[in-house]
């Protein structure tokens, strides 16, 4: 008997309103205070072509991948083939009875479900069938698994925001289905759920809506967009909770501006404008669009600008899967623009911290004046995921070196310092910027992607190009101290050690601990930022072997490693890969223990 | 009052001309460009206004590095190749009493921004947008742009095998409320064309021609000045009103002026050449571009008028005091509203 420790992976086909009944169940199941994920696997695409949704339910708090499952439903009769070898043995199959099974496997149990016969006897609005018709795996598999029904219906009630009228059908078929297997499945299939309270003070809800939120908590002012899988979400989100969270009820004004720009060319531009102007602005993108915005992201790093751009990664090359996930994005946000350059990252795991980074990076930019990328994924965006409740942000906003007229009048009439634009007053190769609307006579300087002085000035004088680029180079040790700080998340003094970031988080924490099990100790690291700061120098330098942790090709993170620390450079190892699927913590061990073993 | 006996004085609000200029220019001698700057600072002086309420932006190419060459005590931002337009749909948020000047050349317009230009067309940004059009790029030495004309014969180049891109019709096209055309050597129609396009409540585009005297100023060249001089056809006489100011019409014969009253309850005055032509009439702006194109007409004056589109702004509820001077208290939602945030995906 397996018990709240197994996968159930979803085969429908898209456009067939599968994704109510599969989210209805991961709610129903987070409402039983039981630890649940779930990744939907969709095609691009509207209609017609074969989904999955893969639930993981897991009292030890693992929200990795898994890379086969316990039970299959199979709505889909072009797929289950394949499907079905994904199944664990001893697995179950759950099967629409108008599709035969196919006999290729012995090790399974078979349950064929009269999906039809179930619909009839409900005498549902016939408009509902296609929609409804999925209902009926959620009653039968409620009744299997131990599904508390009271929490299917308010999961249902939550999906369909209270209206009876939507969460009366459905529930009726989950009812009459709950009741079909109650009469004809008497064996015991061997998995269960048993409710637990491990879910209290958590929340549900998807990484671009998180960010989104967090970013609105951030005082965000203006976002401008382009429509992209799968970034989409997020800049929808903020429109959705500008008039709930950043709107006056008396007045009806809102303080946060959002424009779908026709473009992601005209998206960063408009950002760029409205963050030069004194506005916390943003814009929200994917691979291809990030690729359109380079050139303006390095006239915001030379021309001091902030701005926030989030890169919901998806699978690239080129237009490559748009509905897969990838951390394949990184170098590339390391390293866009020509010329020399340095770009904050910042590299959230989870969705309390698509929240939290969501208000730091604006926070971030404006001290630094200089744009932050947070690179998020598909897997973190488009999925729902539990997290603990949101934390209201514990520092004030911080709107940076910004001078307004009081402020140039005081510096005058103290007169130590002459302010300009790009001056290091403070050392810390941070200027002062003022911004339009400031009346100060004084105050307004021209802003250029070209060769400029302390003051503004047009200079195409060696010794000025190189002193600006060498100012801005020193922001890098100021950045090191605003960015969220690494994360040692198991020090067990071994002698190797794993880094990993984003969603790689989650296989590699499960990763570790099966490890340890099987007395193979490793230290984990997990990174939250670039710039790199002293203790992931300190981490390389305490482990014989690193391995660096992540969903790409080339392991770009070990290679930013290795360039950042060549001295270190032939200790840490690359356990990557990229199919469009995030990591399982079962390859990651195996990748290891393989690499391991060739250097012992 | 002679607008010349004037300069050297303040203005109503205490300027001179010089509180209105630039750098020195280090644009060729004799280019157009240079004269639209001095029209630039001749009617900001004259419409009173602050230069630190003006913000300038351009693209790339001789004609937006002339940003630097007027309103040098207004923010100025000089931002990528054809992608001006982006910039200011941005920044003017920030403030909504600001005025946007945004100066862009043919090849920044027509060629790589088309997009953008198109699009901040249709979206009604409140800013004057001028294209000096010389048909040619020069800071690149002498290659075609988009609004060369077919058979045009370049050093280089040889000759253009394609037909232009007209940016006039291009803007009405993309339902631009505000179309004008002038040209670089007719300095008075420039700057009461400047001065409409300051009073106008939306994105004012201004296609000047405005020749290039080192690589595009031969005599059959269309964007040439003795081309323009021979062949300028001006739709009417323009004269700028202020809002306070009497209309003194006694300068036009009754019957032949026309008027629009602009958003901020300016005039538009147009004395009759010698046809009739409706400013305020989409299909004649249309019908009028396309037989200029015919004709060989470089056609001048105010094209396109219609002073109560919406514009961007009206579709957003933003509150009297500018988005950036807004306190950081009055960006983050309380403690209530994350609690509430929290419940709702509990």
């Amino acid at each position: 008997m397996k018990i709240n420790e197994f996968g159930i992976a979803f085969s429908t086909i898209n456009g067939s309103g599968s994704a109510t009944a599969n989210n209805t169940i991961q709610r129903a199941i987070f409402k039983m205070g039981i630890p649940v994920s779930a990744r939907n696997i969709f095609p691009s695409n509207i209609q017609g072509m074969p989904t999955w949704y893969h639930l993981r339910v897991s009292q030890k708090e693992y929200y990795g991948r898994l890379e086969k499952e316990d039970i299959l439903i199979a709505m889909n009769p072009e797929t289950v083939a394949e499907d079905i070898k994904k199944l664990n043995p001893n697995g179950i199959l759950l099967i629409n009875s108008s599709i035969s099974p196919p006999g290729s496997r012995n090790d399974i149990s078979i349950v064929k479900m009269p999906v039809n016969e179930i619909l009839e006897a409900c005498a549902s609005p016939s408009n509902l069938g296609i929609y409804l018709a999925n209902m009926v795996y959620v009653g039968i598999l409620s009744f299997l698994i131990g599904i508390d029904l009271d929490q299917v219906e308010k999961a249902l009630e939550y999906h369909f925001n209270h209206r009876r009228s939507a969460v009366d059908p459905n529930f009726n078929v989950v009812k009459q289905a709950f009741q079909w297997a109650q009469e004809n499945l008497n064996q015991d299939y061997g998995y269960k759920l048993e409710a637990l309270d491990l879910n209290k003070g958590r929340i549900m809800i998807d990484g671009n809506t998180a960010g989104a939120i967090g970013a609105l908590f951030g005082g965000l002012q203006y976002a401008a967009w382009y429509p992209i899988t799968p970034a989409t979400g997020l800049a929808e989100a903020l429109n959705e909770y500008i008039p709930r969270l950043r709107t006056d009820p008396s007045t009806g004004s809102s303080t946060c501006v959002v424009v779908q720009a026709e473009d992601e060319l005209a998206a960063i531009g408009m950002v760029v404008g409205a963050g030069w102007a004194g506005l916390r602005s943003m814009t929200s993108t994917s691979g291809p669009g990030l690729c359109l915005m380079a050139e303006y992201l390095g006239l915001a790093y030379f021309a001091e600008v902030p701005v926030v751009i989030w890169d919901v990664q998806r699978v690239g090359p080129s237009t490559g899967l748009p509905t897969h996930t990838s951390q394949g994005d990184l170098a590339f946000s390391y390293f866009i623009s020509h010329g020399d350059k340095d770009f904050v990252i910042l590299l959230p795991s989870d969705v309390g911290e698509c929240f939290e980074f969501g208000w730091k990076a604006l926070d971030i930019a404006e001290k630094l004046q200089t744009p932050v990328l947070v690179l998020s994924d598909l897997e973190l965006g488009m999925n729902i995921w539990s997290t603990d409740r949101f934390k209201y942000p514990d520092k004030k906003i911080d709107r940076g070196k910004i001078l307004w007229e009081k402020d140039l009048e005081r510096m005058a009439k103290e007169g130590n310092k002459v302010w300009g634009r790009y001056k290091d007053l403070d050392g810390d190769g941070i200027p002062y910027r003022t911004v339009p609307g400031n009346l100060n006579a004084g105050s307004a300087y021209f802003t250029r992607g070209t060769g400029h002085d302390d003051y503004a000035h047009y200079s195409e004088e060696h010794q000025d190009w190189e002193n600006n680029l060498l100012r801005l180079k020193r922001k890098v040790e100021s950045a090191k101290e605003l960015i969220p700080q690494p994360l040692i998340v198991k020090d067990q003094k071994s002698e190797n050690g794993f880094i990993s970031y984003g969603t790689s988080n989650m296989p590699a924490l499960e990763a570790v601990d099966k490890l340890s099990e099987e007395s193979l100790p490793v230290d984990y690291l997990r990174i939250k930022a670039i710039p790199f700061t002293q203790s992931v120098e300190d981490f390389l330098q305490n482990h014989q072997n690193t391995y660096v942790i992540e969903a790409n090709r080339d392991g770009q993170m070990k290679n930013l490693l290795c360039m950042n620390f060549p001295q270190y450079a032939n200790r840490i190892h690359s356990i990557a890969r990229c199919d469009g699927l995030s990591l399982s913590a079962e390859w990651v061990c195996n990748q290891f223990k393989a690499q391991a073993g060739k250097g012992a | 009052m002679d607008a010349n006996v004037k300069r050297s004085y303040p203005n109503a609000i205490g300027y001179t001309r010089s509180d209105y200029q630039g750098l020195p220019t280090t644009l060729c001698k004799g280019c157009g460009h240079n004269s639209i700057s001095n029209m630039i600072v001749s009617a900001c002086y004259e419409l009173e206004l602050q230069p630190e309420k003006i913000v300038k932006f351009s693209g790339i190419g001789c004609s937006s590095k002339s940003t630097a060459y007027f309103l040098e005590r207004s923010f100025g931002f000089n931002g990528l190749h054809g992608r001006m337009p982006s910039l200011a749909e941005g920044a003017l948020f920030a403030d909504l009493s600001l005025k946007g000047i945004g100066i862009s050349g043919d090849g920044d317009t027509a060629n790589i921004g088309l997009s953008q230009f198109k699009h901040i067309a249709r979206r009604n940004l409140p800013m004057v947008y001028i294209v000096e059009n010389n048909g040619v790029y020069g800071l690149t030495k002498g290659q075609f742009s988009a609004t060369a004309e077919k058979g045009l014969k370049l050093k280089r180049q040889g000759e253009n095998p394609y037909l232009p891109v007209d940016i006039a019709l291009e803007a009405i096209a993309a339902n631009a409320s505000f179309v004008a055309r002038s040209f670089a050597s007719d300095p008075k129609q420039v700057k009461e064309l400047i001065k409409a396009a300051l009073s106008h409540d939306g994105t004012a585009i201004l296609d000047i021609i405005s020749p290039c005297v080192t690589f595009n100023n031969q005599d059959y060249s269309l964007h040439s000045y003795s081309w323009g001089k021979g062949h300028e056809a001006p739709l009417h006489e323009v004269e700028f009103v202020p809002p306070r100011e009497e209309i003194t019409v006694d300068d036009f014969e009754r019957g032949t002026i026309k008027e629009v009253t602009m958003h901020d309850g300016s005039l538009i005055v147009f004395k009759k050449l010698e046809r009739e032509y409706d400013p305020t009439n989409r299909t004649e702006a249309i019908r009028m571009l396309e037989e200029a194109i015919r004709r060989n007409w470089l056609i001048t004056g105010l094209i396109y008028v219609d002073p109560n589109a919406p514009t961007i702004f009206d579709m957003y509820s933003l509150g009297d005091e500018p988005l950036n001077r807004l306190s950081a208290e009055k960006l983050r939602p309380d403690h209530n509203a994350l609690e509430m945030i929290n419940m709702s995906f509990s």
